[in-house]
Order: structure tokens, then sequence, then C-alpha cells
């Protein structure tokens, strides 16, 4: 598998540099969110706001009133959760074309709860006006910056960075899934770092007999509802989500409401948080203590068919191991 | 645009206009025209470079939320006039004076009387609470403390476009309650925001009561300046006062004017309510009736010929 160091950093400086409207907003995160090179380079387009999220959400609006288009670079959990108010009111409400890229999406930070993004999708999918889109891997990371730029409106953004795989070949485009298999007997529907983990553990569900159809999701609101219910009624045993995020609110209950509002009688197995806080760790730990890797996918995949696979810990893919400090990752944060 | 009416004799009318709104409603933010009439009469007649309204005087009904399903949807923006180059933005930062604000409207020919009427009347936008679409509002301030904040983006983005307009926030003294007022102001400091300047209507009143027995604020002056703002302090009800404050030179920093108000000016009879102040409702119908006769004596008009019940 090809890894890719801090896509974002050149896909953002490529793009930007071509519009001049757009401007990069930092919130003293600037080399952890991969645009301290920008900062550097084109110090004109790019706006210091310090570590005052509350005002740069607000300040935000106000350019966006002016005509330019903000790129919000933080932690994910810094863009909503203390200047959620200012996100209402400064940006999505009046459809602001403010950007709002979070870096460290759910347990891809070891930082613990405050800097863990854990309810995010389940918060920006319910505001107004609000498109939703997440990256799975470098291609889309690369791809997200311009396409981000299109919407009409503000966009929230769930953002790799460091050393990122590559598993796609085509650009993200808002609003088009990606079906990655189309097997018959169990739907699985994943998004950012849980793909590469349902991929890991589809080849072995594949050479233990069970047929996966895979979906992997770039765009989660506005959710392509009418496209998940017709591959859930492709599938034998039943539907299930892995997402890096708590279960409510997230994908799982995404798929839940469309599969519901349908009528399409299909069990449901939603991994992830399970109605709790995770804690600081490495992303590998973390995954495995809240039952959101590959294993646990296998598992789920047990109980919905009935039938065990023998599949192991040994029998999956290799598992990556992200150092702490690396030369792509300038600090543990 | 300048009035043909003096500011003085628009300060006047708003205050004669919310005490007639109030007493007929049996209630108004009556307080806030008290302190705040100069203040936004000067704006609107003199202090703001504002073009002629681009809206109909009589305010359209409310045409929904914005949402790409909506694209006809506009703000109350055009109230101040029209989003050029040259003019300046008021952002009015406690929506709450939205009552204060319609009058100021009416009385500079911005809005008809008519418009008053509509004020918290279901299915239009002539909203209790200054919404976005409210005439006079451009953006949502109804939570205190995100005007400011607001206001330095957009300045930031005009001075980068080459806008000679102004940006100018309405704010209240309340607002400096709120961390985000902070962040803002050490903001437009930091980032040489000059096109960027506020009144403060400092009438030391909030929602509870006076400000000092709800949350202590010290020297506002002080604390502002140490953040990185110019800050001048008038008198709110000396209108030359007012004039030589905002034409303070603030190169590289926003200005902050704190006008220094009271809660009752020109309706003294309000005093026997202090400290409760923000919502003027009356206990009764002989205290209405009491404050109607009392407070239009001081205005020097005519009491409001109430219906009989």
């Amino acid at each position: 598998m090809q890894m890719v160091n801090r896509p974002y950093a050149a896909a953002f400086e490529a793009y930007a540099t071509q519009h001049p409207e757009v401007l990069c907003l930092s919130a003293d995160l600037t080399s952890s969110c991969e645009i301290d090179g920008f900062r550097d380079r084109h110090p004109d387009q790019f706006l210091s706001l310090g570590m005052a999220e509350q005002n740069m959400l607000s300040f935000a609006g106000g350019l966006g009133l002016a005509g330019f288009r903000p790129f919000l670079h933080s932690f994910g959990v810094f863009l909503y959760r203390r200047p959620y108010d200012q996100l209402m009111a400064s940006i999505a409400y009046p459809r602001r074309r403010v950007r709002l890229m979070g870096f460290l999406p759910g347990v891809t930070t070891p930082g613990g709860m405050t800097h863990q993004a854990i309810e995010d999708i389940s918060v920006m999918r319910t505001i107004p006006n609000m498109t939703v889109l997440e990256a799975g891997d470098a291609t889309e990371v690369e791809s997200i910056v311009a396409e981000a730029d299109t919407v009409d409106g503000p966009v929230y953004c769930r953002i790799l960075r460091g050393a990122v795989p590559r598993l796609f070949d085509t650009p993200l485009k808002i609003g088009q899934m990606r079906v990655l298999s189309e097997g018959d007997d169990v739907l699985v529907v994943t998004a950012g770092i849980t793909t590469e983990e349902a991929i890991r553990a589809r080849g072995a569900l594949s050479r233990a007999g069970v047929s996966v159809r895979h979906l992997h999701l770039n765009t989660l609101k506005p959710f392509d509802a009418a496209q998940i219910v017709a591959h859930a009624s492709s599938v034998r045993h039943g539907v299930i989500t892995l997402e890096n995020h708590l279960v409510a609110g997230g994908i799982g209950s995404m798929v839940a409401e469309a599969l519901a509002e349908a009528g399409l009688p299909r069990r449901l197995i939603r991994l992830g948080l399970q109605d709790t806080y995770a804690h600081g760790g490495s992303r590998p730990y973390l995954m495995r203590h809240y039952g959101m890797d590959a294993l646990s996918l296998v598992r789920a995949v047990e109980r919905l068919t009935g039938q065990t696979t023998g599949i192991d810990e040994a029998a999956l893919e290799g598992v990556r191991i992200d150092a702490v400090h690396s030369l792509v990752k300038a600090e543990a944060l | 645009m300048r009035n043909e009416k003096s500011t003085e004799a628009i300060a006047h009318a708003i205050r004669s206009r919310v005490f007639e709104h109030t007493i007929r409603n049996n209630g108004g933010y009556l307080s806030q025209a008290c302190s705040a009439a100069e203040q936004l009469a000067f704006l609107y007649n003199e202090g703001l470079n504002l073009g002629p309204s681009t809206m109909p005087m009589i305010p359209p009904p409310f045409t929904g939320v914005p949402s790409a399903q909506n694209p006809d949807y506009v703000t109350g923006a055009g109230y101040n006039g029209p989003f050029d180059a040259v003019h300046d933005r008021l952002f009015i930062a406690p929506a709450h004076y939205a009552l204060v604000a319609y009058a100021c409207l009416i009385e500079v020919g911005r809005m008809a009387p008519e418009g008053l009427e509509m004020f918290n009347k279901d299915g239009t936008s002539v909203e209790m609470i200054g919404a976005e679409h409210s005439p006079g509002m451009e953006v949502h301030n109804g939570t205190l403390g995100i005007g400011f904040s607001t206001a330095a983006g957009l300045a930031w983005g005009r001075k980068r476009l080459g806008h000679t307009g102004r940006v100018c926030v309405f704010m209240s003294d309340g607002e400096v309650q709120e961390g985000q007022t902070w962040e803002a102001v050490q903001a437009a400091a930091h980032h040489g925001i000059d096109n960027l300047w506020a009144i403060m209507d400092v009438n030391r009143q909030q929602c509870d009561g006076a400000m000092d027995d709800v949350m202590t604020v010290g020297d506002i002056a002080t604390k502002l300046r140490d953040f990185g703002a110019v800050v001048a302090e008038v008198d709110a009800h000396d209108l030359p006062a007012m004039r030589a404050a905002a034409a303070i030179p603030h190169p590289g920093r926003p200005l902050i004017v704190l006008a220094h108000s009271r809660p009752t000016q020109g309706m003294e009879s309000l005093m026997s309510r202090f400290p409760r102040l923000h919502y003027v409702r009356f206990k009764s119908d002989e205290e209405r009736a009491r404050m109607n006769v009392e407070i239009a004596a001081e205005l020097g008009i005519a009491p409001v010929k109430l219906e009989a019940h």
C-alpha cells in the first residue's frame, strides 16, 4: 500500500494559490494542520487567529460576507464544540462559504477526550445548510480541498494528516459513494479510517466464504439514503456500519433512518463508540479497545450470519503502526 | 445620507415613538430607547456614510430562512443602504434593541411607521429580537458577543478588497461579560483592522438588573485599551462629544466609543422601576396610566389614547 506524506499540505497550497479569494485561517495549530509551509510561503493569504475559536468562527462569517472563502484549520473538535453558537449564527444560518477543515477526527488523536471529535458528524449533520464530508485516503484528502470549495454554503470536512494510505485512484466527488465490493451476504458501510479496516477484513472474509458488499462514504451530508437502501436490499443477512465516531447520530444512525424510512427490514449492527468517551492512546489500540477495527468487523459479520469464520488477528492484513514522532508529524499532537 | 431633521430631533422622536409603542402594547424595551436614542440617531443621521435604502418602506412579510431552496432570501441590510465599496455597514450587536432601531429607521425615513405595527406580529420580518432578515439588521446578533467578531472579519475583508466604506458596530456594555468580545478586540488589534469602530451603550444595566449586582466588569475602557483598542469615553446624551469621539483617528486599531448613558434619560418616571429596566411591562393598569401621563409630560407630547377595556 502506497503511503503519502502530508497530502493536505500540498493539495491546499496548490489550490489556494490559484484562488485569491480563498484564505487560510489557523487557530494556533498551524503545523499540526500541515499549513505551516503555506503560512511561510504565502503570508498574505494566511490569517493567524490565535487560540480563540469563538472569534475565529464569527470572524470567518464576516470574511464570508465580504465574499471570501476562508478555510479554517484546527482539530475537528475545536471547530464546533466550544464555538457551536458562533458556528450556528455566524456561519451555518447565513450559508457563508466557510470551509471547516477538521483534523484528527475521532480516535485518530492520542489526545484523549478533549481532543477527540467523536460526535462531530452527529452535530454537523443536524445543522441546516451544512455539508459534511470525510476523507478516507490520500486521494480523498487531496481532492477534498477543491471539491469542498465548490459548495455554495458551509462545509465541514474530516481530514487525515501525516502519512496517509492511498486506497483510491479517483478523486472525491460530493454525493458519490464508492462501491468497493459487490457481495451479497453482508453490506458493510464505512468512512474515513474505518474503510481501511474493512478492506483488511474483506480479504479474510472472502477466503472464509463470506461475500461482502462494501460501501465507502465520503459525503455524509447530503446522505444518499436511496443508494444505501438499494444496496441493503441486495444482501442476504443484513448491514454493518463501522465508524470512527459514536454510533448515535453518525453513520449507524443515518443508515438506520434510511432503512426505517424505506420500510426495509434488515438487521443492522452499528460498530463504533458505543455511548462512551474514548481516552488517550494509539490509534490501533483505541480501535481495538473500542471495537472499531477489522477484527471487530469480522466478529460482527459472524453475529449477523450466524457462522464462525475461524478468522483471527493473524489472518488479517497487517496493522499500520505510526510512530508517535516522525518527519511527517512534527509533534505528538 | 443626511436627514433633514437634526440628530437631536431624531433622538427625541425615537424616545417618543418607543414610548407610544410600549404604552400601547403594555410592554417594550423602553429603557434602551432612553439610553441609546442619541447613539442610533447619530449613527444613522450623521455618523455613518449610508446610501439610500434599497428596501420597501413597508417591510415585506417573512420570506423564509436562508437555504439552498430559498434563492430569493434577503437580509435586512438593504435598509442601511446598498452593499458597495464606498458605503459603511452597521451591525446592531444587541439584537433586543430592535424596537429602538426600528423606531430610528422610521425617524430617518428608511421605514414607514406601518413597519412598527408589524413588530412581533406572526409572519412578519419585524421581529422582537432583530433577526438577520429584520429591517436594518445585517447579520444575526441575538446571542450577545458575536457582533464585533463578525464585523472584524467583514472589515478585514473590505480592507483587502480596497473598500473605503467602514464597518460600525452598535454594542451594549453587557457584552463585555462574554469572552468572545475580548477575543474579537485582540484579533482586530493584532491584524490592524482600523476600518472598524463601535459605539457601546454603557447603561450599566442587563437583564437581571444593574450590572454591578449581576457581574462586576471593572473599568471597561482600561480593559479595552489593554486589549489593543483606541477608546474614547463620552456622555451618551452629549452629541457634540459623540461627534468628536467618532472623529478620533485610530490607525492600526479599532476605535470603540464608550457612550455612558442613563437608562431613564428623558423618562425620569421610569426610575420608580429601577433596577428592573431591561424590559418594561407595567404591573397594573394604574401604573400604565400613570406612566402614560408622566412620561408624555416629560417628552412634551400628548399621552397615548388608550382604548377602554
